[in-house]
């Protein structure tokens, strides 16, 4: 650009039009007008480059083939994110700290408690529970609803820390275990028998009475009510489901309750202790709770 | 660089600095009465006291961002009603834009808080340094004990008027008493040490240093006024057919075929803003009606009528040029639209302020699980239910459901409480999670209302809602 020295040193020439000064620089014929920028803002713009090269010393910057530049103060962000958690674990700490003291019906009646409880169950139930029963604790078949206020081990407090301490047919020594046998596979109850047992069990909660399922009821008392009661309301003492209820875990139409009867059901709760700490159990028995059944 | 060269092209221009010079008149006047009731207003307000009762703040204007509300007298603006704040910047800003297009930039000139503080920064620098041709003296002159001492001692009252004006700002945010016992004491949380000290520095050097750059390179309201201008706005015109030829006057020459102005260059010294208004309205014009006084003085001394240099409007200069009796014409489309839209904002503000309840209810239905059956066979829904309470009064309320027959409320908080015993804190919003337990068999979402009822019985807020009892396929 040999031109450059001598635009800058080019006499002032005025616009006729605007009266304003040009640069000089022509295109075509035009020339451009010269209203000259504040000067401040020609220092904000060099603080600015200068500010800027003081980032690119600070702060991670440039990539590199390997990774990038980490800057003289190390800053990232994973590390803001440790630091705020790290914040974030002492100032539960507090609350752990009374919670882990408090007794279940000091915590149902501490509002500080009970809401810290609440969110670390809900969280943790999300974490480890929402799996087989579901993100809002509704199950599906053969995973029991949490939401309902039918318990097959009991829905008390101490109840609910139990089965998740230990669950249900697990592999701990404290587990809780009941067996409902395979009446028609292992051939303890015939064809038809199985038949007549389960259109008495469906009629308990029907709404029509009508029809009297004399035979069924003869092999109820004998084979059934041992467990679910004369009534068939069920023991939580032996895990034994209330069958007169409105609520079925694998199914209440015929032919579910025909295969429960014939080939027996079992399911499975692992036990959580090891797992999961006590207060992480306690906060989790407390959000089942307060789900909506809790006993 | 380019353009140290006199003769060469120069892209940035250097800040000339302006020495406003002292003067007295009728809008010099005005213009000290607007800057002390402002400042008056400002400072005292904080201190003033509403009260509230026992449960909430009884300072009258106060934004607790703590608790996110804003006390305004009688009013209290929880964030939820936040657009009442967005009506009031809108009813601002139509406000100023109906001022500007019949009275021009009188913003500017007399209320921007930019054009008070540089006027109190100016009257410092004159208090110390001396008037107009003094100060360009001192700042020209070479670096002296004297100069020094009354540099110092400028810049030095800058930063305690800055220090006042942020220390004043804070006061709004917090409890005035307290905050300003603290402030004496040095005993203040960071966030109003950083708060103070960056206003302090943004006082020192907006009203000290950048001045008039701030109106003509900073401030966007400052350019786009024009859009708001016509040919009836009240500008400030110098009277050209009355003034040229201008030329220096000796006393007991005639003024026969000559202008009036005496080009004693008056209106130049005083301008804050360092422009010639003989050259016609400018962009850097702010309208403070200084260059008035000044030409006024002058033409007192001559002998000659006021008003060469006056407030007037292009139509109106032009008709008397004509000979003609124009009338100031304030009624025009552009102010009727102006009018109108600020009567619907004002109005619609009013109604919304007026409307507003001590009390409201809002009920989000469970998502997970939509409903549940229980054992018995009923139907049951969750719902969590938030009851905003602004009075200032700890309340209870009573809730109850209308659209399905014997439903049951569960209330699921911490504590006893049932659906006839809510209890919600003065000033707060409180949470409780409900079920609604309900003998029906599966139907489509059933529409009910919660109706809520204070214990006093004045107070009341309904609710629509659904009550879903069966899964849509």
């Amino acid at each position: 650009m040999t031109d450059d020295n001598k635009k800058t040193e080019h006499k002032k020439e005025i616009d006729d039009v605007s009266g304003v000064e040009t640069t000089g620089h022509e295109w075509d014929g035009l020339k451009e007008l010269n209203n000259p920028l504040p000067r401040w803002w020609l220092w904000v713009f060099y603080a600015c480059i200068i500010w800027s090269v003081w980032y690119w010393v600070v702060y991670p910057t440039w990539p590199t083939l390997s990774g990038n530049t980490k800057g003289t103060s190390g800053y990232t962000q994973f590390k803001e994110l440790k630091k705020n958690q790290a914040e974030i674990v002492l100032r539960q700490k507090a609350y752990l700290d009374r919670f882990e003291k408090a007794s279940f019906e000091e915590i149902l009646n501490d509002k500080e408690l009970y809401a810290f409880a609440m969110a670390g169950g809900k969280s943790f139930f999300k974490d480890n529970c929402a799996t087989c029963h579901g993100t809002g604790a509704q199950g599906a078949k053969g995973y029991p609803n949490l939401n309902d206020d039918d318990w097959l081990w009991g829905g008390k407090l101490e109840d609910i820390k139990q089965t998740i301490t230990y669950g249900i047919r697990a592999d701990h020594d404290e587990t809780r275990v009941s067996q409902m046998p395979a009446f028609g596979k292992d051939e303890m109850l015939s064809i038809e028998e199985v038949n007549d047992v389960v259109d008495y069990v469906i009629s308990l909660s029907s709404a029509d009475k009508s029809t009297i399922h004399e035979k069924g009821a003869v092999i109820f008392a004998e084979q059934c009510a041992m467990c679910h009661g004369d009534d068939a309301r069920g023991d939580s003492f032996f895990g034994a489901p209330n069958l007169s209820d409105a609520i079925w875990l694998y199914g209440g139409d015929k032919e579910t309750v025909i295969e429960s009867v014939h080939s027996g059901r079992g399911g499975l709760m692992p036990s959580w202790q090891g797992r999961l700490d006590e207060n992480t159990i306690r906060e989790l028995s407390v959000y089942i709770h307060q789900l909506g059944g809790g006993e | 660089m380019t353009g140290c060269n006199k003769d060469s092209v120069s892209y940035f221009a250097k800040q000339e600095k302006i020495y406003p010079k002292k003067v007295w008149g009728r809008y010099r006047k005005i213009k000290w009465i607007v800057i002390s009731v402002a400042l008056a207003v400002y400072y005292i307000l904080p201190f003033l006291r509403w009260n509230r009762g026992p449960n909430a703040p009884d300072q009258a204007v106060l934004i607790d961002l703590g608790n996110a509300k804003a006390y305004f007298f009688w009013i209290e603006i929880w964030p939820q009603e936040v657009y009442i704040l967005t009506g009031l910047l809108i009813l601002a800003a139509i406000l100023l834009f109906t001022a500007t297009s019949l009275f021009g930039r009188i913003w500017c000139g007399y209320l921007c808080f930019q054009t008070i503080w540089t006027d109190l920064f100016v009257w410092v620098e004159q208090f110390v340094q001396g008037d107009r041709n003094a100060r360009k003296k001192l700042h020209d002159g070479s670096w002296t004990f004297e100069k020094i001492r009354k540099i110092l001692l400028t810049h030095f009252l800058w930063l305690v008027i800055s220090l006042c004006t942020a220390g004043a700002f804070v006061l709004y945010f917090i409890d005035a008493p307290t905050l300003f016992q603290n402030i004496i004491e040095i005993n203040v949380s960071q966030t109003v040490l950083i708060f103070v000290s960056s206003l302090t520095l943004s006082t020192y050097i907006m009203a000290g240093f950048a001045r008039e750059q701030v109106c003509a390179h900073m401030c966007p309201y400052a350019r786009f006024q024009s859009a708001m201008f016509d040919r009836d706005t009240l500008i400030i015109g110098y009277d050209e057919l009355r003034g040229e030829s201008r030329g220096k006057h000796k006393k007991g020459e005639s003024w026969e075929g000559r202008g009036h102005c005496i080009d004693c260059t008056a209106c130049v010294q005083v301008c804050p803003v360092g422009i010639d208004i003989r050259n016609g309205l400018q962009m850097e014009c702010i309208a403070c009606g200084l260059c008035v006084d000044a030409c006024n003085d002058i033409m007192d001394k001559v002998d000659l009528p006021r008003g060469l240099i006056r407030y007037d409007t292009v139509n109106h200069m032009e008709a008397e040029i004509k000979g003609g009796d124009e009338q100031f014409k304030f009624l025009r489309r552009r102010t009727i639209y102006y009018g109108l839209i600020l009567a619907v904002v004002g109005i619609s503000l009013l109604v919304s302020i007026i409307n507003r309840t001590s009390l409201e209810l809002h009920i989000l239905h469970d998502r997970n699980p939509m409903f549940v059956q229980l054992s018995s066979g009923e139907i049951r829904n969750g719902y969590t239910i938030k009851i905003l309470n602004k009075t200032h009064e700890h309340r209870t309320y009573k809730l109850s459901i209308s659209g399905l027959e014997n439903a049951r409320i569960d209330v699921k908080a911490a504590g006893n409480f049932t659906a006839d015993n809510l209890y919600v804190q003065a000033d707060s919003i409180g949470t409780y999670h409900i079920f609604i337990s309900a003998a029906v068999s599966p139907e489509p979402p059933r529409d009910v209302v919660f109706n809520l009822v204070d214990s006093n019985g004045e107070l009341s807020d309904d609710y629509k809602s659904i009550f879903i009892s069966k899964r849509d396929r």
